[in-house]
């Protein structure tokens, strides 16, 4: 199908000519109007310019042209009393801002593909210019819809983002652990907006306000500040430890949003804010809840310790470290025991170099006190 | 366009904690009470910060799914939904009685009807009778029962004690069950001693929390002999000092809350049609989401 089959129906052309009836139409290079005195149509797209029309002129302008018809029909009848920000959405899944309509309609007929987070969501058209929508993850895109688990209700997008590929609990919508393996199809383009802020709540929502220029941002010292009972302390965090706060939990590899917010609003971080489509506009309730942990830590004063390791087991306890914070420990084979992250080179440091109270090479952590 | 807005606190740790607010928000939906039901949570997203941005209708009504008037209703929903000139006086309450009020939310410049908490509304008390109903699977339990409601006590909030003897005082009016008493858990009576406040052999516990979590599923069936270790799971009814106890978890899982959410969103002005008869009847048909005797064990927050 290309933008030339499409379709106009009696009721999508009746609607246009009432509407015209009422006042001018000017949409995505389609102009029309409805001269009261002259009783004339006037009808204009990018591709054609006609005047003095009576209705059965209009009417063959309009079945010539109805790609330009049934866009301002999905528009104005589907989207009618949406919200400005879900319209928007729904105009960038098809790239409404990027081509005309004709070029649109052709690209939809084969399908638009779009990624928001890990979501890979297409829109296609039907002969008379109504839009379907589908979503799947990312990593599906090359799977065939039928070996995917299908959907048609939003809400169930809630279970699916609940727990990650290995069952565990998602306590960030965002983070990028979406499991695969499962397909909405056939979406209204009211129910593919349901389905994505289901699985990314909100997110259509800020996107919208940051295109429109009007992204609301809360840095970090308007949000710790605000914060009251035990999460009233966070605001102790020097710029540093919120630096280490946002390379720590904000990157990429951890929220798919992109951090827009910095440490005030004349200091910006250091750390990579990433390139998600949507913002992040506040630090969540992840980061300030664990920002509360990190305040507690920093009131330490640090402690020189004495410890004995050879070159390697030093080397083992960095490679530790970064299993856990990189969440590869579960790609560790069993039986390799050149990852120092192996649970047997684990289990061997610690019969080694940790003593019955747990503690490294014996040494205490609060000297003062085991001396008591 | 009229919308309702359940707002919940949630849980990094436990994915049980907001499967009541969805659970009634789908409720909500299927009876078609508004035109949207969008849920915000303060652990979880959509964030209280962001929810009413996502929201379309331009009548709004926020009803808080806690249990009781305190720091989050009073403070931190108001605060975090931007509600402008917000002050506790708006609700001129006793602890008890907060009701609703109109503010505009800044975040989007349209008015909020913030309603008081489902916990402390006089429907709540049904719902406790309600979950004493599914645990026993007798829809006319009470003769030969005895009730008890159970709280955190006043150590954190003092109006969360408040609410327990409310609706204990209620229920025990209703003269359905034998004996009537309210427990809690920092303070006496506490509920360890469940056993000392009842003569009839059979009791039902019914804690009033919003969600299943560490208090609901680990503390308080250790605390009152159910089980040595919650993770073996416990019995209901169980045997305890030669009594039934029959253990319902919390309240907030019964179905019926969402009554409650309607009511308060009924009353701050929202036209609701028969949705309230339409909620009873259909959360007594299609039963509860039931975790009374579940062998899941579940981290709190």
């Amino acid at each position: 199908m290309t933008a030339d089959d499409v379709v106009l129906s009696a009721e999508v052309f009746e609607a246009f000519r009432t509407a015209i009836a009422d006042g001018p139409i000017d949409f995505d290079d389609l102009y029309a109007r409805y001269d009261h005195e002259t009783e004339r149509f006037e009808f204009e797209t990018t591709e054609t310019t006609r005047t003095g029309l009576s209705e059965a002129g209009l009417h063959e302008a309009a079945e010539e042209y109805a790609s330009y018809i049934t866009n301002w029909w999905f528009v104005s009848s589907v989207l009618d009393d949406r919200s400005p920000d879900r319209v928007g959405f729904v105009r960038w899944l098809e790239a409404a801002s990027e081509h005309s309509v004709p070029a649109r309609y052709d690209a939809l007929a084969s399908g638009v593909s779009r990624s928001w987070g890990e979501l890979h969501i297409t829109a296609t058209i039907d002969e008379f210019g109504d839009r379907s929508y589908e979503l799947r993850h990312e990593d599906d895109t090359n799977v065939s819809a039928d070996s995917l688990d299908a959907h048609s209700n939003p809400l169930d997008a809630r279970e699916i983002g609940t727990f990650d590929e290995r069952d565990r609990y998602r306590p960030l919508r965002t983070a990028p652990s979406l499991p695969t393996g499962w397909v909405f199809s056939d979406l209204s383009a009211i129910e593919v907006c349901e389905t994505v802020d289901t699985f990314y709540p909100a997110t259509i929502a800020n996107w919208y306000r940051e295109s429109d220029g009007t992204l609301d941002i809360d840095h970090w010292r308007d949000t710790a500040e605000r914060q009251t009972g035990i999460y009233g302390i966070i605001d102790e965090l020097d710029e540093a430890a919120v630096n280490r706060i946002a390379a720590s939990c904000c990157v990429d590899s951890q929220c798919l949003k992109r951090r827009e917010w910095e440490y005030d609003a004349e200091t910006e971080l250091a750390a990579d804010g990433g390139s998600g489509v949507f913002p992040c506009r506040e630090p969540c309730s992840l980061v300030v809840a664990a920002a509360r942990k990190w305040t507690t830590l920093e009131r330490e004063e640090p402690q020189t310790y004495e410890f004995e390791l050879t070159p390697s087991e030093k080397e083992q306890l960095e490679a530790l470290i970064d299993a856990v914070a990189d969440d590869r420990t579960d790609d560790i084979r069993e039986a390799d025991v050149y990852e120092g992250a192996n649970r047997y080179r684990a289990r061997y440091l610690r019969e080694k170099r940790i003593d019955e109270h747990g503690n490294l090479s014996g040494t205490p952590t609060h000297p003062e006190e085991s001396e008591e | 366009m009229q919308s309702l807005v359940i707002v919940a606190h949630g849980s990094h740790l436990n994915p049980d904690s907001s499967v009541p607010t969805h659970n009634h928000a789908d409720t909500i939906r299927a009876v078609g009470a508004f035109d949207e039901v969008r849920t915000g949570f303060w652990k979880e997203a959509p964030s209280l910060r962001e929810v009413l941005r996502t929201v379309e209708g331009d009548e709004i009504y926020v009803v808080p799914l806690f249990i009781s008037e305190g720091y989050f209703t009073e403070q931190v929903i108001p605060r975090e939904l931007r509600l402008d000139g917000w002050d506790v006086s708006e609700w001129d309450s006793d602890g008890l009685s907060a009701s609703h009020t109109v503010l505009t939310a800044t975040d989007i410049d349209r008015e909020v009807h913030y309603c008081g908490p489902v916990g402390t509304h006089e429907a709540m008390t049904d719902v406790l009778v309600r979950r004493a109903e599914s645990v026993t699977g007798d829809p006319d339990v009470g003769d030969g029962f005895g009730f008890a409601v159970v709280g955190h006590g006043t150590e954190r909030n003092e109006n969360s004690a408040k609410a327990i003897e409310y609706h204990a005082d209620r229920i025990r009016e209703m003269d359905r069950f034998d004996e009537v008493q309210a427990l809690y858990m920092d303070e006496e009576p506490e509920v360890d001693d469940v056993t000392d406040y009842f003569e009839s052999e059979d009791v039902v516990v019914v804690p009033l929390f919003i969600a299943d979590g560490f208090h609901t599923q680990e503390d308080i069936p250790e605390d009152m002999g159910l089980t040595d270790d919650y993770r073996t799971g416990y019995d209901v009814p169980a045997v305890v000092d030669g009594h039934r106890i029959w253990y319902a978890g919390a309240v907030g899982t019964e179905g019926l809350t969402a009554d409650v959410i309607l009511e308060r969103a009924e009353e701050a002005g929202a036209s609701i049609g028969n949705a309230l008869e339409a909620v009873r009847e259909r959360t007594r048909s299609t039963g509860t989401s039931d975790s009374a005797g579940s062998n899941e064990p579940a981290m709190g927050d």
